[in-house]
């Protein structure tokens, strides 16, 4: 065994399904030149130049270079050389390595957007900081024409800036007023417009007051709210993706030349699909030819293997157990049952879109205040004074100073300290009002086999037979790689025991292996072939001869930390319940050894989403947590989700949060951070008001003047900005 | 106060220089990767002689 192959359920649960990828891509011949390799060992200096020598001195690579932030490495070769072989390379000098798929990496290649508001910021700040030292001057007394001056030149660097920096505001600003709906953006918009607009004419007219300082430092501060918001988002995208890129999407095809392999999206429906024992099916199909057995858990929850032989049929994300088989394609591209699903995750992600934020709901509250409190103090100001000159100007005033620069912080700050938090933890925040919902949650639904156990199976009553049959059980299963045989000689070793030793071992794909000994015919397997009667729980038997069969059961492994999780939930006052596809038996079993009280059995993934809508409706806040196909539905309908990184990618788009860990602990731990992020914005909007209540009052007087405004702005953004890292 | 006719371009011509250095940098791609960046210069490999 290599090293790779130890660290790799260890370092990255996702490659369990890397694993079926690195198969295909063994006899693939590719077509791009380039290749992306994640290492996610590589951590120093001499891992960057120890992997990319060792991948230079390759021949036919003509580039290697390493990227240790994101941990990969980018690979420029002819296009006959299999990722493989580089693999393997990178193996033999220690470093795990996982070949991506470039083309779902590719969105993330370069951050477009986050270049864009970076470069506005830069902008921003320039001008910012110039403009001040412009703006001190005036205010500690230069005058008449000196004053004058500053301004003239204030204007030339505020107002290109502005026409620059500020355009995420008027397009934001933009879009909601046609909609006729009012966001944070627009008093944002109206206010650096306005504070603008005026200034130029107070210049024009050598007035006292230019607040072009405000208008820079305002733009400036909101777009490193902005900035903050995008990487946070940024981080867990691309983080999502790299889970998903693990994934290549490729398939063996039996041409006319023999079997090549090529992507999903070229195989059409007639084609002839091979599927090698341990892969992941990777199209809906009829079994042509061969037997195996075929795990479904993925797609239905049950942990019992079934059996496939010829005219069986199968669906996408079924893994196959024991024998080759061939598949006759049925469903490709558009209607198989994977975009059916993606469909459904997308019908999901605008049920999610239409959730109100905090933000939201203070913007709808705050923007038409504002705007009726700058309208009022105009023709408050217009009817007392009559002057229609100090009336607008105090108008702007009031826009300027109650422009939310701290509540244009409140949330990012917070949600970028909390999901800062949650990630070290192993738990990536996918969607931007994951959190806020997560606070809400007063429900909680687990799927059972993949979520609340690892999907592995564990033997259960080796003690009651005795160690002769342990020890033929032994010779047999070694001979498999099924997984039960796997979990069975596994537990049988670390007891010691030997195995017999027995001859002419065969395999049965699909029904189990045999062997002679002593004259005897020995059977190990499925219980119709053996000669048993099935019971309800997973079971291997064993035959010797004319014997009665014995049997060998075995149950899922818990997931690590899954105990804590549900006593963590249990302990914060949430009803926990757990629904399964699974027959009765193991779920009872598993519910009673957690202490979940309410759980079901053998439902449909229909059901599951209907158990989550009904306790929706029941006015419950559901967090949903599964993995599977099955879970999808449920998982989209949930108020929040969460799903283990092992799940199959749809349900992984499908919920909020991705546990990027085998433990599961953390998740009770993530809704207690989610409240108390919650009540920090809570707390920020508390301090932006309580800003306000002092500032409005100052400006409606007219007192206000730009350096107030200035002070004002400053103080109340740093202050909403350390209580955010209070979260720490 | 003659001072300011020169002091004022000069200040907003500095500025604009590090503002320059900083797109330049962005679209160099000098923030693609920190950490390693950050490693790269520690390895010994082009010590003797440059990159070829």
């Amino acid at each position: 065994m290599t090293m790779a192959e130890i660290s790799r359920p260890a370092a990255c649960p996702a490659c369990s399904v890397a694993g079926s990828a690195e198969d295909l891509a063994a006899q693939s011949a590719p077509t791009e030149a380039r290749f992306l390799l994640s290492l996610p060992t590589a951590h120093c200096a001499a891992c960057i130049s120890a992997v990319e020598r060792a991948l230079n001195t390759q021949p036919g690579v003509h580039e290697a270079r390493v990227n240790l932030t994101l941990k990969r490495v980018a690979v420029d070769a002819d296009p006959n050389i299999a990722p493989d072989t580089l693999i393997n390379v990178l193996n033999g000098i220690g470093y795990e390595a996982h070949e991506l798929d470039a083309a779902t990496l590719s969105a993330t290649a370069t951050d477009r957007a986050g270049r864009d508001i970076l470069m506005r910021m830069a902008v921003a700040g320039f001008a910012m900081m110039n403009v001040m030292l412009l703006s001190v001057a005036v205010w500690s007394g230069a005058a008449d024409a000196t004053r004058d001056l500053f301004h003239w030149i204030s204007a030339a660097i505020a107002l290109p800036t502005i026409v620059f920096s500020a355009q995420p505001f008027f397009r934001h600003a933009m879009q909601a007023l046609r909609v006729g709906r009012l966001n944070m953006d627009v008093p944002i918009s109206l206010a650096i417009l306005l504070a603008g607009a005026m200034s130029l004419y107070e210049t024009t007219q050598s007035g006292h007051h230019a607040y072009f300082d405000a208008a820079l430092s305002l733009t400036f501060f909101l777009l490193m709210g902005r900035y903050l918001d995008h990487r946070t988002r940024a981080v867990a995208r691309s983080a999502a993706e790299e889970l998903a890129a693990l994934e290549v999407p490729r398939a063996i095809r039996i041409g006319e030349h023999g079997e090549e392999t090529v992507a999903i999206a070229e195989l059409t429906v007639g084609d002839i699909v091979h599927v090698k024992p341990g892969a992941r099916v990777p199209v809906d199909g009829v079994v042509t030819h061969g037997q195996s057995e075929i795990d479904r858990s993925m797609l239905t929850g049950e942990s019992l293997p079934v059996f496939a032989g010829e005219g069986a049929v199968l669906s996408t994300g079924e893994v196959n157990l024991t024998g080759p088989l061939e598949l006759q394609v049925t469903a490709a591209g558009e209607d198989s049952s994977l975009h059916r699903m993606a469909e459904l995750v997308a019908v999901a992600e605008t049920s999610k879109n239409r959730y109100t934020s905090l933000a939201d709901r203070a913007a709808q509250i705050y923007a038409p205040g504002v705007h009726l409190l700058a309208l009022f103090a105009f023709i408050g100001w217009l009817w007392y004074a009559g002057d229609l000159r100090l009336a607008l100007n105090i108008a702007v005033a009031v826009l300027i100073i109650t422009c939310p620069c701290a509540l244009g912080l409140a949330v990012p700050a917070v949600t970028t300290a909390a999901s800062g938090r949650l990630f070290k933890k192993g738990m990536l925040i996918k969607h931007p009002t994951a959190l806020e919902r997560l606070a809400e949650v007063d429900t909680v639904v687990f799927d059972k086999t993949g979520t609340l156990t690892l999907g592995a199976p564990q033997p259960t009553n080796l003690g009651d037979h005795p160690r002769r049959v342990l020890e033929i059980a032994l010779a047999l299963a070694s001979a498999s790689a099924h997984p039960l045989a796997d979990a069975l000689s596994k537990a049988a070793r670390e007891a010691g025991i030997k195995p017999a030793k027995v001859h002419d071992v065969t395999e049965v794909p699909g029904h189990g292996i045999q062997a002679t000994l002593a004259d005897q015919q020995i059977r190990f397997g499925r219980a119709a072939w053996v000669g048993a009667d099935a019971g309800a729980q997973t079971a291997a038997w064993l035959r010797i001869g004319k014997n009665a069969p014995v049997e060998f059961t075995f149950a899922d492994s818990l997931r690590p930390g899954a105990q804590a999780a549900i006593q963590g939930l249990l302990k914060q006052g949430m009803t926990v319940q757990l629904i399964s596809g699974d027959a009765p038996g193991p779920v009872a079993d598993l519910a009673s050894r957690l202490g979940i009280t309410k759980w079901r059995a053998e439902a449909l993934p229909d059901d599951k989403a209907q158990l989550v809508q009904a306790l929706s409706d029941q006015g419950h806040r559901v967090l949903m947590v599964g993995d599977g196909l099955n879970d999808t539905a449920a998982l989209a309908a949930a108020h929040a989700s969460v799903s283990p990184a092992t799940a199959l990618d749809a349900a992984r788009v499908a919920s909020d949060i991705v546990l990027l860990g085998a433990d599961i602990a953390p998740m009770s731990g993530a809704v207690t951070t989610a409240r108390k992020a919650t009540r920090r914005i809570r707390e920020n909007f508390g301090i932006a008001a309580a800003y306000n209540a002092v500032a409005v009052p100052i400006a409606l007087l007219g007192f206000a003047t730009p350096l107030a405004a200035a002070l004002a702005m400053s103080l109340s953004s740093i202050t909403v900005s350390i209580n955010a890292l209070r979260l720490k | 106060m003659e001072m300011l006719v020169y002091l004022i371009p000069i200040s907003l011509f500095l500025g604009a220089l590090g503002l320059g250095g900083f797109f330049w940098a962005l679209k160099s791609k000098q923030f693609e990767d920190p950490d390693g960046d950050g490693q790269r210069f520690l390895t010994d490999d082009w010590d003797e002689h440059p990159k070829p």
